[in-house]
């Protein structure tokens, strides 16, 4: 299929999983005839009617926790939060029972569902509409996190998501809603523990995941004609990690630079960081950088060009790790 | 101290049906309640022109953003009665504590409304200070802010003060926990709030019957508080009924909530395509005099006689003058150092904050030397 936005890409994932599991299940605000305010459940509710996708009233505690419920029930729900910030009411059920209930039933239940989280900036938006809550969820146990960066990712990963026995939290990168590529369809799901070599280079790796995947590939291109070999690692899973991966690259470039939105202060760059660290401190030529916000609530949008990362802060970082 | 919390000494029996008893089974205030609030002349027409003002001041808003003035408009066309009837029944010494589209409701308080769209224009997330107008700050995460309004009553209820306090919210608000745990607070506090729901029947695109099962207003009673439900399109009634309300709260006699039922006969926002989900035909109930807050208000000024032409011209003559005036107050107004947004934080800033924002300002002055 040809030229297929990262929405369209994650609609057709939804409307494949209705279609091959009539245990699946859609629900959020606007989700239904409006199709989702990114318009990624378009069309669902007219194919596949309203027991199927179904508009829940405004309130995103319940929403986590009916997937909760019907997922012990063996369904396999497919909520939606219809922004970052608005996935925080339902915090609690996600952090103490959906986490947790497994463990608590000593194995005996699944939270087969997955929780849809538009996230990031960059798109102009008022306050509370540009978060990167990733951490919050990846440091807590019993959770996946996973983020897709491109469209034909976003297909494969969402069927994964839907398709594993645990709980997902599924971070879609907002800004790139509208990125398009040209994808194999149907096509089977990914794994959801995998990071991805995106680019090969030589003098450092840049370490990237969701929006700023593609600002890393640019980044790199910018480097390339300056003289420098980029490698660009898209870690798609943000919990678990796959260090492995991670570690060949940085085996083989000795430098990295690890780049979010969200602060770099406890932000996921500090446990790549770690981690890295301590399995190749041996082989580091230098710290490694990280790129990402400043620990501020989110700036209002006349200035977030000023704190999103971007080529240019990117290949500062390479720099000081090259001149170190 | 505990007993002192939740005993109600004014608390009257009988007191649970005055303020329902204010309006008719339609929702609009009895001629026995109109007599009694005895609304002058003078109010009645400062609430058309405020009116006035503010739904030119919407058309406005909506044009800039067309214009690329302003990243996004949440138009507020058909709450004028809700809005400006109850902001005007509070008393200035009364606080209030809105939801995101209660911008009728911050013009009536005497903001500036050039600077209030400064926050749609991406340069600030807060554009007044909320103790200088008694306006708390328009909160987005919906419903929020309920329990915001709760907490300041209780503190006002404990400082002895005669002070009520609004609050709105769209009839979504009212799905969320924090809705239901504010209602119940409210009422096993006694605080004196004034909830306002401004019910125009659509959350985005969810219409109200996929929202609630039952009448809002209805909602009260299971938190043992008044509950009254009002014409929204009436502002003699919505500004008779909150001001009851607020005294209500101000003698201390506990929380009111008022549902105000109207209609949103805009899109939701500028970014919403209401055509997916509604028809033209949707609005029509709605889109008569009979339905229009300003009609219905010139009406009732013409039957005291209080309404002329030249009355009428001066009031669009100078909703016109306000609509240019906050058009060049925004199109003038300059962008907040960036570096403020780092100030910003903490009251009182650690130093590690502070080197960041150091660390900021020598790259942003690197980048402006290229
Ligand atoms: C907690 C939360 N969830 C979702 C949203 C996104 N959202 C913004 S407005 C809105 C609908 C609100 O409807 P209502 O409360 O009726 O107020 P109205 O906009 O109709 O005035 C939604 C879902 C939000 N702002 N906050
Ligand atoms: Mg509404």
């Amino acid at each position: 299929m040809t030229g297929v936005t990262l929405g369209k890409a994650l609609n057709l994932a939804l409307h494949d999983a209705l279609q091959s599991d009539s245990r699946v299940v859609m629900f959020g605000e606007d989700v239904g005839n409006l199709g989702g305010v990114f318009r990624v459940t378009d069309g669902l509710q007219e194919e596949f009617g309203r027991e199927r996708v179904f508009n829940t009233p405004l309130a995103e505690a319940t929403i986590a926790a009916l997937a909760l419920g019907m997922a012990m029930k063996g369904f396999r729900p497919v909520a939606e939060m219809q922004f970052d910030a608005f996935s925080y009411p339902s915090f609690q059920q996600v952090t103490s029972n959906i986490a947790k209930y497994h463990t608590r039933t000593g194995g005996a239940v699944n939270m087969q569902l997955v929780i849809r989280i538009p996230y990031g900036g960059n798109i102009g938006a008022i306050e509370q509409h540009s978060e990167s809550p990733e951490t919050y969820y990846a440091h807590t146990a019993g959770l996946k996190v996973v983020t897709p960066s491109t469209p034909a990712d976003a297909y494969g990963l969402l069927l994964g998501a839907i398709k594993d026995p645990d709980p997902v939290i599924f971070l879609e990168p907002k800004a790139r809603y509208w990125m398009r590529q040209d994808i194999d369809i149907p096509a089977p799901p990914l794994p959801l523990d995998r990071a991805q070599v995106v680019r090969e280079g030589r003098d450092a790796t840049l370490i990237a995941y969701g929006p700023t995947v593609q600002t890393a590939l640019l980044a790199a291109e910018q480097g390339e004609s300056e003289g420098v070999s980029l490698e660009v690692v898209d870690l798609r899973s943000l919990s678990p990690l796959d260090m492995d991966t991670l570690a060949a690259s940085v085996r083989k470039t000795r430098r990295a630079v690890v780049v979010h939105e969200a602060p770099v202060f406890m932000g996921l760059g500090a446990e790549i960081v770690a981690q890295l660290m301590h399995d190749l401190f041996d082989v580091l030529e230098a710290p490694i950088e990280r790129v990402g916000n400043a620990t501020i609530p989110y700036p209002p949008s006349r200035f977030e060009k000023l704190f999103l990362p971007d080529a240019d802060r990117i290949l500062e970082a390479v720099d000081r790790t090259r001149e170190y | 101290m505990a007993k002192a919390l939740h005993t109600h000494p004014q608390a009257r029996e009988g007191d649970d049906n005055s303020i329902g008893s204010l309006v008719d089974a339609h929702g609009l205030l009895t001629p026995e309640a109109e007599r009694d609030a005895a609304v002058s002349d003078d109010q009645l027409r400062e609430l058309y022109r405020m009116m006035v003002i503010c739904r030119r001041l919407d058309q406005e808003g909506l044009n800039l953003q067309r214009q690329g003035e302003l990243g996004l408009w949440g138009p507020y066309v058909g709450h004028e009665a809700a809005q400006v009837g109850a902001a005007l029944a509070m008393e200035s010494t009364d606080w209030i504590f809105p939801y995101y589209r209660d911008f009728a409701m911050a013009v009536c308080r005497g903001i500036d409304p050039g600077n209030i769209l400064t926050i749609f224009r991406g340069l600030t997330h807060g554009a007044w200070n909320p103790y200088e107008y008694r306006f708390a700050p328009f909160i987005i995460p919906v419903g929020t802010q309920v329990p915001h309004a709760v907490g300041f009553a209780v503190g006002c209820k404990f400082d002895h003060e005669q002070t009520a306090v609004l609050v709105g919210f769209g009839e979504g608000a009212t799905s969320t926990g924090d809705w239901h745990e504010a209602m119940n607070f409210a009422g096993v506090f006694q605080a004196p709030v004034v909830f306002l729901c401004e019910n125009n029947q659509w959350a985005i695109s969810v219409p109200v019957e996929e929202q609630i099962a039952g009448r809002i207003v209805d909602r009260a009673a299971g938190y043992g508080f008044p509950g009254v439900r009002v014409d929204g399109t009436d502002v003699l009634t919505v500004y008779a009924v909150v001001r009851a309300a607020a005294q209500h709260a101000r003698q201390g006699h506990g929380p009111v909530l008022v549902e105000s039922v109207a209609y949103r006969l805009q899109a939701h926002t500028t970014s919403d395509d209401p055509t997916r989900y509604r028809t033209d035909a949707d609005l029509d109930p709605w889109k008569g005099s009979d339905k229009d807050p300003i009609e219905r208000c010139a009406e009732r000024l013409r039957q005291r006689n209080a309404y002329d032409d030249t009355f009428a011209v001066a009031v669009a003559q100078e909703a016109e003058e306000r609509a240019s005036a906050m058009r060049q107050t925004l199109v003038a107004a300059r962008p907040p150092h960036p570096e403020s947004v780092f100030d910003l934080v903490f009251a009182n800033p650690p130093a590690s904050l502070m080197r960041e924002r150091d660390e900021f300002t020598s790259s942003l002055e690197q980048g402006g030397a290229e």
